[in-house]
C-alpha cells in the first residue's frame, strides 16, 4: 500500500516557479491567440512577447535570495537571479529585431514567438535548479526550441545549421545524461548539494577517483559542446552563419549564460572538492579555445563567421574566469556577459540591417568584408557605430567590454595566475587585428560597387535597438560600478 | 578655475562632437578656432600654475568605480605642464598649416578627438584613466594615417595600431598586478598613480613590473628593436599625421617612463640603466646612420626623430636632475623641431608631390624664406647652441656624464652624425644650381605657411637663449621626484645612483 504523501502548499514555495511559468504561459497565450484569429500581425506578437518578458522580469526581481522551493528542486540563489535577469534583458533587446520592415519567413509564424518564450522558460529552469534532472529538462526544452527557431529562417543553410546543432546538441545531452548517471551511481543523489556532501566523505576511497574523473570528463564534454569550447566548437561558426544575424548574436550570449551558470554549479563543486585537475583541464580548454578561435577568426572572409569565432574566443576568455573559482572570477563571468551582450547583439544587429534577400557580393557569404568597404561614405553613422562595437570587442577603453576584460584579468592576477592574464592580453592583441580589419574596410577603403542599399533592412525599431546597444557600449564607465557591486553582492550571497 | 584640466580634456572632445554640425566649408576655420581656444586655455593653465610647487596641482578626484579602485583623477606638475602646452600648440599649428582639402571636416573632427586623448594622457593620474586615453589615442591616428596617407597607408596604420596595442596590453597586466599588490598590502583597491608611488616593492617585483611597463612605453617611444613601425607610419602619414605623431604621440612613451617606471620602480630602474643606455646608444647611432642612407627627405627626419628619442631615453636614465630635466626639455624641443621639420617637408611635397632629395637642388635661390626657416629648424635639430635643441641635448649629456663618460661620448657622436646627415639634406636640396626644370617656378612660402612656422621659429630661438621660465618648473618637479625616489629605493646601490640635487636653484640652467 502506498502511503499518502502530505505536502503543505507553503512548503512548496510555488513563487519560485513563477518566472518560468509566466514565460511558458506567455507562449501558450500566443498559440491560443493564433488559434482564435490567424490573421494577427507579428507586431502584436512582438509586443506581447516583450510584455510577458516584462512581467517575467518583475517576477524574478521579486524573488528572495537563497530560497528553495517545489520539493527543494528549485534553487533561487544569487546567481540564479542575476542570470535570469540577464537572460530576460538579452531577450528583450533581441525580440524587437523581429520588427523589420521586410518580410522574413520566420516572423510570419506566431510559433516563432511561442517557441521563443518556451526557450526562455527552459533557460530559467536550467539556471534556477541544482537538480541534475531539472537542469536536463530545462536544457532540452530550451535547446529543442532553439533548433526550431534556427530552422525557421527557411534557407538551405539554416536547415543545415539546425540539423547540425541538433545532432551536436543531442550528443551533448547524451554526455550530460551519462555524466549525471555516474554521479548518481557514486552518491545516490542528483541534487548537487547532496552530491557534494557525499563525494566529500568518499573522496579518499581507493578506486573512486577514476569514477569522479569519468563523471567530470563526461560533464565537461557536454558543456564544452554547449559553450563551444575547443575541440567541440566546430559546429558554432556554421550554425551562426545559418541562423539569422540577430539570432546568431542571441545564441552567442544567452544560451551561454545559462550553460555557464550550470557549469559554475557543477565544476565549481569539483574544484571546491579539491579535484584540482578539473581546474587544469578547464584552464587548458579555455586557453586553447581563445587562442585557436582567434587564429581562425583571422582568416575568415565573412564578417558573420568572424564574429562567430570571436564569440567563441570570448567564451574561452570567460571560461578561464570559471576555473579561478573565486567570487571575483564568478562576478567577472556575469559582468563580462552583461557588457558583452549589448555590444555583441549590437554588432550582429548591424549585420542584420545590412541583410539583403539576395547575396549581392559573394556567392558563398552573406556578409563578406567587401560589403562593408567604404561604409563610412555610404552610411556614416552606421559605420561609426559598427566601428565602436568593433573597438569595444577588441577591448579598447572606455567601451564596455574593456571593463569586463580588465575585471577578468584582475581576477586572474588576484588568484596568482599571472601567466593567464598575459595569455589573455596577447590574445586580445591578436584579436584586435580582425576587428581592425573590418574597421579598415569600413573607413579606409572605397565602396566596391554602388551599394546604395547596404542598409536594406533598416527600420525604426532596429535603429532603436542599435541605439540602445550603442549607448550601453559607450557609457559603460558610468554603470560598471553599480553593476559590479550588485553582481558581487548577489554572488557572494549565494556562496560562490 | 580649479577644474581647468577637465575643461582642457573635454573641450576639444565636445567641440569635435559639435563639429559634425558645422558646414564643410567652415570646418577648417572651426577647427583652428577651437584649437586656438584650447591653446589659450593651456596658456592660462601655465599662468595659474604655481612654479614653486613641485607637487601635483589642479587636482581633481571623482571616484568612478570605487569597488575596483578606478577614479577620475587628474593633476599636473612641472613635468607634464609643458608637454600639454606643446600638444595644444602643435595641434593648433598643424591645423593652421594643413593643406588637406579632401574630407576636411572628418580630419578636423578626428584631430579634435586626438587632442582630447593627448591632453588626457598627460593629465591622468589614475592608471586606468591613463590607459584609457593612451589606447584611445590610437584610433584617431589610425584613421588619419589610413584615410589620408600614402599608397601603403592601410598597412602602415594597422601596423602602428597593432604594435602599440600589443605593447600596452602587457603594460595593462603590469598595472593590474600593481593594483593587486597594492590591495594585498593595504586592503584597498586603488589605481591612483600617487597611491602607487607610496608602494615600496621588493627588487624582483620591481624588475618584472618594470619589464611589463617597458613593453608598453618602449614600443611607443620607439626604442631600438621595436622601432620598425615608425618609419612606415611617418612614410605613409599625411603631414599633419607626422607632425602630431612625432611631436606628441612619441612623447607619451618617454613621459610614461618618467611618470611610472622611475618613481614606482627606482631600484629596477637603476639596475636597468646599463641595458637601457646600451639600447639607447644603439638607437642613437644606428638610426642616425640609417637616416644618412635615406633618399627620401621625410624618412631622414623620421629616422633622425628616432635618434633624438634615444637621447631623451638616455637622459631619463641618468638618474639626476640635469639628465631628467634635460630629457623633459628635450621632449619639448624635439616636439617643436621635428614637428616643424615635418611641416617643412610637407610644404615641398605639396608643391612637387615628391620628397626625394634627388629631385631637388638649389631650392635656396627659388624659395629663400623656406630655405631660411628650414635652415634654422635643421640647426635646432642638430643641437646648435642658442637654439632650443642645444639646451636639452647638452643637459642630457651633462647628466649622463656622471653615470658613464664613455657612453656619453658615444651618445655625443649623435651630434656629429646628426650634423652630417642634416647638412647633407640641406646641401643636396637647397644649395647648388637649380638642376630640375620643375623647381624653377616653385612658389615660396605663402602667408598661411609662413604664419604657422614663424611662431615655431620664435620659440626655437627664445627657449634656446632663455630657457629658464620652462626649465625651472620642470627642474622643481624632477628634483622632488628624485628626492622621493632616493628615499624609497630599497637597495644601497640605487640610493647611491639616484642623485638628489644639492642646491635648489640655478642648476641646470644654461648660462
Amino acid at each position: 500500500m502506498l502511503q499518502p504523501i502530505n505536502v503543505s502548499l507553503e512548503s512548496l514555495n510555488l513563487v519560485t516557479l513563477a518566472p518560468m511559468l509566466i514565460a511558458i504561459a506567455g507562449g501558450l497565450i500566443i498559440l491560443v491567440l493564433d488559434l482564435i484569429n490567424e490573421k494577427l500581425d507579428k507586431t502584436l506578437y512582438v509586443m506581447l512577447t516583450i510584455l510577458m518578458l516584462v512581467i517575467d522580469f518583475g517576477a524574478v526581481l521579486g524573488l528572495n535570495v537563497n530560497e528553495r522551493g517545489f520539493f527543494d528542486v528549485m534553487l533561487i540563489d544569487g546567481i540564479s537571479i542575476i542570470s535570469q535577469l540577464l537572460i530576460i534583458v538579452g531577450s528583450m533587446i533581441f525580440i524587437p529585431l523581429a520588427l523589420t520592415s521586410k518580410r522574413f519567413h520566420e516572423y510570419s509564424y506566431p510559433e516563432f514567438f511561442a517557441l521563443f518564450l518556451f526557450m526562455i522558460g527552459g533557460f530559467q529552469f536550467m539556471v534556477a535548479s541544482d537538480n541534475l534532472i531539472l537542469i536536463f529538462v530545462g536544457l532540452e526544452t530550451a535547446s529543442l526550441s532553439l533548433y526550431t527557431l534556427i530552422a525557421l529562417h527557411n534557407r538551405s543553410n539554416s536547415y543545415e545549421a539546425a540539423v547540425k546543432y541538433f545532432t551536436m546538441g543531442a550528443l551533448a545531452a547524451g554526455f550530460f545524461a551519462m555524466g549525471s548517471a555516474v554521479l548518481y551511481g557514486l552518491t545516490g543523489s542528483i541534487e548537487l548539494y547532496k552530491v557534494a556532501e557525499v563525494l566529500a566523505t568518499r573522496l579518499n576511497e581507493t578506486g573512486l577517483m577514476i569514477a569522479i574523473f569519468g563523471s567530470s570528463v563526461l560533464l565537461l564534454v557536454a558543456f564544452a559542446f554547449k559553450l563551444s569550447l575547443f575541440p567541440f566548437h566546430t559546429w558554432a561558426p556554421d550554425v551562426y552563419e545559418g541562423a539569422s544575424a540577430p539570432l546568431a548574436g542571441y545564441m552567442s550570449v544567452i544560451p551561454k549564460v545559462a550553460a555557464f551558470v550550470v557549469s559554475i554549479r557543477i565544476f565549481g563543486m569539483y574544484i571546491d572538492l579539491g579535484v584540482e585537475w578539473v581546474r587544469m583541464i578547464i584552464l587548458a580548454l579555455a586557453v586553447i579555445t581563445m587562442t585557436l578561435a582567434n587564429i581562425m577568426a583571422l582568416v575568415q572572409e565573412d564578417v558573420k563567421r568572424m564574429l562567430a569565432y570571436s564569440s567563441i574566443s570570448h567564451a574561452g576568455f570567460i571560461m578561464a574566469a570559471l576555473a579561478l573559482d573565486t567570487t571575483e572570477g564568478t562576478t567577472a563571468i556575469f559582468l563580462y556577459y552583461a557588457l558583452f551582450m549589448f555590444t555583441n547583439l549590437g554588432a550582429f544587429a548591424m549585420l542584420w540591417i545590412s541583410r539583403h534577400k539576395n547575396r549581392r557580393f559573394d556567392a558563398r557569404y552573406d556578409h563578406p568584408y567587401e560589403k562593408f568597404a567604404g561604409f563610412i561614405k555610404i552610411m556614416p553613422t552606421g559605420a561609426v557605430i559598427m566601428g565602436l562595437f568593433m573597438l569595444s570587442l577588441a577591448g579598447v577603453p572606455p567601451f564596455s567590454i574593456f571593463w569586463g576584460k580588465i575585471y577578468v584579468m584582475q581576477a586572474a592576477v588576484n588568484s596568482g595566475y599571472i601567466w593567464l592574464a598575459i595569455v589573455m592580453g596577447l590574445n586580445s592583441a591578436v584579436a584586435a587585428y580582425y576587428y581592425l580589419k573590418l574597421i579598415v574596410y569600413m573607413f579606409l577603403k572605397d565602396p566596391v560597387k554602388d551599394v546604395d542599399t547596404i542598409y536594406y533592412n533598416l527600420s525604426k525599431p532596429l535603429m532603436a535597438v542599435i541605439g540602445l546597444a550603442t549607448v550601453a557600449t559607450i557609457t559603460a564607465i558610468f554603470y560598471v560600478q553599480p553593476l559590479i557591486s550588485y553582481l558581487y553582492y548577489m554572488i557572494s550571497a549565494s556562496g560562490y | 578655475m580649479d577644474n581647468i584640466l577637465s575643461v582642457l580634456v573635454f573641450f576639444p572632445a565636445i567641440a569635435g562632437l559639435l563639429g559634425f554640425v558645422v558646414n564643410k566649408e567652415s570646418a577648417r576655420a572651426y577647427g583652428i578656432t577651437v584649437a586656438a581656444i584650447e591653446f589659450l586655455l593651456s596658456l592660462w593653465l601655465w599662468f595659474s600654475f604655481d612654479s614653486a610647487n613641485a607637487g601635483m596641482q589642479f587636482v581633481e578626484l571623482i571616484p568612478l568605480i570605487p569597488d575596483f579602485g578606478v577614479s577620475y583623477y587628474l593633476g599636473v606638475d612641472g613635468i607634464s605642464l609643458f608637454i600639454i602646452i606643446m600638444a595644444t600648440l602643435m595641434t593648433l599649428i598643424g591645423m593652421m598649416s594643413m593643406s588637406i582639402t579632401e574630407n576636411i571636416k572628418n580630419m578636423i573632427i578626428t584631430l579634435l578627438f586626438l587632442e582630447m586623448t593627448m591632453v588626457g594622457v598627460f593629465v591622468a593620474l589614475d592608471a586606468i584613466i591613463f590607459y584609457l586615453f593612451w589606447e584611445l589615442s590610437l584610433v584617431p591616428m589610425l584613421y588619419i594615417i589610413g584615410a589620408w596617407g600614402g599608397p601603403l597607408r592601410v598597412y602602415a596604420s594597422v601596423k602602428f595600431f597593432l604594435y602599440t596595442f600589443a605593447g600596452s596590453l602587457i603594460m595593462l597586466i603590469g598595472m593590474l598586478f600593481l593594483a593587486y599588490t597594492y590591495h594585498s598590502l593595504t586592503g584597498v583597491w586603488s589605481f591612483a598613480i600617487t597611491d602607487w608611488y607610496a608602494l615600496v616593492l621588493p627588487v624582483n617585483y620591481q624588475l618584472w613590473l618594470f619589464g611589463a611597463f617597458f613593453f608598453g612605453f618602449a614600443i611607443k617611444v620607439p626604442m631600438f628593436p621595436f622601432h620598425t613601425w615608425l618609419p612606415y607610419a611617418h612614410g605613409q602619414a599625411p603631414t599633419i599625421g607626422s607632425v602630431i605623431l612625432a611631436a606628441v604621440l612619441l612623447k607619451m612613451g618617454t613621459y610614461g617612463f618618467v611618470r611610472f617606471s622611475l618613481p614606482m620602480f627606482p631600484d629596477a630602474s637603476v639596475l636597468m640603466i646599463t641595458p637601457i643606455a646600451v639600447i639607447s646608444i644603439i638607437m642613437i647611432i644606428y638610426t642616425a646612420m640609417v637616416a644618412y642612407a635615406q633618399k627620401d627627405m621625410k624618412q631622414v627626419i623620421a629616422y633622425s626623430s628616432v635618434s633624438h628619442m634615444g637621447i631623451i631615453m638616455l637622459g631619463i636614465f641618468a638618474m639626476n636632475a640635469e639628465g631628467i630635466g634635460g630629457s623633459v626639455f628635450q621632449m619639448l624641443s624635439h616636439g617643436i623641431v621635428s614637428g616643424a621639420l615635418f611641416m617643412l617637408v610637407g610644404v615641398i611635397y605639396d608643391r612637387r608631390h615628391t620628397k626625394l632629395m634627388s629631385e631637388f637642388g638649389g631650392l635656396a635661390s627659388v624659395m629663400p624664406k623656406y630655405a631660411v626657416i628650414f635652415g634654422i629648424m635643421l640647426m635646432a635639430a642638430v643641437g646648435l647652441p642658442l637654439t632650443i635643441g642645444f639646451v636639452g641635448e647638452f643637459l642630457v649629456l651633462l647628466g649622463f656624464y656622471e653615470v658613464s663618460p664613455i657612453m656619453t661620448i658615444l651618445a655625443g657622436t649623435s651630434i656629429i652624425i646628426g650634423a652630417i646627415y642634416m647638412l647633407t639634406v640641406y646641401k643636396k636640396s637647397f644649395f647648388g644650381p637649380v638642376t630640375n626644370e620643375a623647381n624653377k617656378t616653385l612658389k615660396d612660402l605663402d602667408a598661411k605657411e609662413t604664419w604657422s612656422l614663424i611662431p615655431l621659429v620664435l620659440i626655437v630661438v627664445w627657449l634656446g637663449v632663455y630657457p629658464k621660465p620652462v626649465l625651472e618648473p620642470i627642474d622643481n618637479s624632477v628634483k622632488a621626484m628624485l628626492t622621493f625616489m632616493n628615499e624609497k629605493a630599497v637597495t644601497q646601490e640605487a640610493r647611491d645612483m639616484i642623485k638628489v640635487a644639492k642646491s635648489s636653484t640655478n642648476r641646470g640652467e644654461v648660462k
